[in-house]
């Protein structure tokens, strides 16, 4: 085995649990997968697919493919916070898209890239189920609802 | 008016956990169903003329009758993926309730004979999927699910499964797909999934709504139920609506409810004193309705479906005369874009295309046949695919150009919106 990344041994016993805990081992797939997310400062690297097929003794094409087919699985470095800002129809009304803009401008991040500091990647994403919110972010795994693009600013200010 | 069923205690934050629950009545209904035979709870809910709440609006009761009548194990999967533009029931539904879901659920089960459910919540709805597996721990806790359930002698195991970002997989065939471990992408039917589903076994899926409101059918009874709603649209149903309107949030209200009322009366209107020039009345998918067609709207299937749009999914997104509607189907377009899972020539070339051409459109680079080759393309996205998504973007790009030309046709010419003086700024989004 030559891969260098490794699930921490929560991790790994937790992958284990999960592959037993549906009826089909492969459903243990995507829990794998944000597990390594997790444990991997936010994306899933070509090792960590690897590392998980032996681990998972599951195909690598197999563990691939669902990893391309779901927006929320990073196959590439983010920052340490992810900003996803929904530019969907109800936020698009009430000024998400420009929420969007004033984010990167005021970070100097583009749409889907990492910042100079490494702190965030900020990306626009659809609906999120908020709507009624409306313009909203989600920060990691909290959604910021029912901003201006003041409150929204600060709140990313405050995140080292 | 707002009819509280099944939202009756939705802020009482006690509600959530299993002590209050129970408190309120919980479970009640659960052991009042265990009296019963699983053929006649479908019956029940065959006569409630219950209709499936996650957008294509079929009879619940009939779904269920067509499982195969053999002993082969079979699934119930509820869908809570909650994908549609516009739509945030569900998980309210989940966040405060989610012992309502269960006991709704169980009965489900049981009705259909079925061991093994699980509840498939979108991968962002982390809160949902919190408050849900604590839920089930607490059920089982307190012996609402896992062997010989109150002494009934049925058994039900339950879990959650969180998808990672589809919205395809809320389609079902493609959310069985996705629960197996796949790509979540769709598959022809027939097999319908009551047949052949996850696993290859009969399955029964059905939205959050739907497997909440089984409760109180079999609570009340069928006739009960029906005294709210009209004859083919029984009982009440939770709409979100956002936009442009004062008051946006979830309010649930007898079907056959006047568009105009939810708007102007218990949505407070539209803000800042506008006029409303639009509304979509059931998602993103849904195609649009003047503001005329809104005034005389009732919010039932069958008044939707005979203005040529649908209830979906109950998102109603209110959209007032500063918005130009060229630019909102540029939103819209980009979604179907953006998730077409690509497997059907027609889908994946016409989202693509509708998106470029939109595009074209808004960035002031369009030509006068454009328009109609929206159209065009549009039409020959429909009826040809393995999963309704391609058509989910073909109809509402046709109803924007059919309602609004004036519009398009105005941004071709002049290069800029008839409406916005300073639009979104396309050309400057990067990308
Ligand atoms: C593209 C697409 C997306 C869908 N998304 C959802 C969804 O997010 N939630 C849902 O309940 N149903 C969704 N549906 C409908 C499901 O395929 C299915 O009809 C529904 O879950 C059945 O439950 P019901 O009869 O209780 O409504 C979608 C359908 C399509 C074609
Ligand atoms: S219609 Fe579109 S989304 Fe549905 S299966 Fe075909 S390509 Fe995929
Ligand atoms: S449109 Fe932004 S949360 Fe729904």
């Amino acid at each position: 085995m030559t891969s260098t990344f490794q699930l921490s041994e929560e991790g790994a016993a937790f992958v284990k649990r999960e592959l037993n805990r549906y009826e089909d081992r492969h459903s243990a797939i995507i829990p794998a997968l944000y597990r390594v997310q997790k444990e991997n400062n936010g994306w899933v690297s070509p090792e960590s697919v690897t590392y998980l097929s032996h681990l998972m003794d599951l195909p690598e094409s197999e563990i691939e493919e669902v990893l391309r087919f779901y927006t929320m699985f990073n196959t590439k470095p983010v920052g340490r916070h992810h900003v996803q800002v929904c530019c969907n129809i109800s936020c698009a009304m009430n000024g998400g898209r420009e929420l969007a803009d004033r984010l990167c401008q005021e970070f100097d991040v583009h749409d889907g890239e990492i910042s100079g500091d490494g702190r965030f990647t900020i990306s626009r994403v659809e609906c999120l189920g908020a709507c009624d919110k409306a313009p909203m972010m989600q920060v990691n795994d909290t959604f910021c609802e029912g901003l201006t693009e003041e409150k929204a600013i600060e709140i990313l200010r405050e995140m080292k | 008016m707002e009819v509280k069923l099944l939202t009756e205690h939705y802020d009482k934050p006690e509600f959530k956990a299993l002590v209050g629950y129970k408190k309120l009545g919980g479970y009640d209904t659960l052991k009042k169903a265990f009296g019963m035979k699983p053929k006649e709870i479908i019956e029940i809910v065959k006569a409630s003329g219950l209709r499936g709440r996650g957008g294509a609006g079929f009879p619940t009761g009939m779904k269920w009758s067509f499982l195969p009548e053999n002993n082969e194990p079979r699934y119930l999967l509820c869908n809570a993926d909650e994908g549609e533009p516009g739509t945030f029931k569900d998980r309210m539904m989940m966040e405060r309730a989610p012992h309502q879901l269960i006991e709704g659920m169980v009965i489900s089960a049981y009705a259909v004979q079925s061991k093994k459910s699980y509840i498939y919540i979108r991968g962002e709805y982390t809160e949902s999927y919190r408050t849900v597996e604590k839920a089930i721990r607490e059920a089982y806790d307190g012996g609402f699910l896992g062997k010989n359930i109150l002494g009934s002698g049925f058994d039900h195991d339950m879990d959650v499964y969180s998808g990672a970002g589809a919205y395809i997989c809320g389609e079902e065939t493609g959310m069985i797909s996705s629960l197996e471990g796949l790509k979540g992408q769709p598959k022809l039917k027939p097999p319908f999934p009551a047949v052949k589903g996850y696993l290859r076994k009969p399955t029964i899926v059905n939205n959050v709504e739907t497997l909440a409101a089984v409760k109180y059918i079999i609570r009340d009874g069928a006739q009960a139920y029906r005294k709210n709603g009209t004859e083919k649209s029984a009982g009440t149903k939770l709409f979100s609506v956002s936009g442009n309107v004062v008051r946006p949030g979830n309010y649930e209200i007898p079907l056959g409810y006047p568009l105009k009322d939810l708007i102007f009366n218990l949505c407070g209107g539209l803000k800042h004193g506008r006029k409303l020039k639009a509304v979509i009345p059931g998602g993103s998918s849904a195609p649009v309705l003047t503001a005329d067609e809104a005034m005389r709207a009732t919010m039932d299937y069958e008044c939707l479906a005979q203005m040529g749009s649908m209830l979906g999914s109950g998102a109603v997104i209110v959209i007032d005369d500063s918005n130009c509607m060229v630019d909102l189907m540029k939103v819209i377009l980009h979604f179907y874009h953006h998730e077409s899972c690509g497997q059907c020539t027609p889908c994946r070339e016409g989202t693509g295309w509708l998106d470029k051409i939109v595009t074209s459109i808004v960035t002031g680079h369009g030509r006068l046949q454009d328009v109609q080759l929206l159209e065009k393309v549009a039409k020959n996205m429909m009826g040809r695919t393995i999963c309704a998504l391609s058509d989910a973007a073909a109809m509402p790009a046709i109803s924007f150009v059919t309602k609004f030309r004036d519009e398009f046709e105005f941004f071709v010419r002049e290069g800029r919106s008839k409406v916005k003086k300073e639009g979104y700024n396309y050309a400057q989004m990067h990308h």
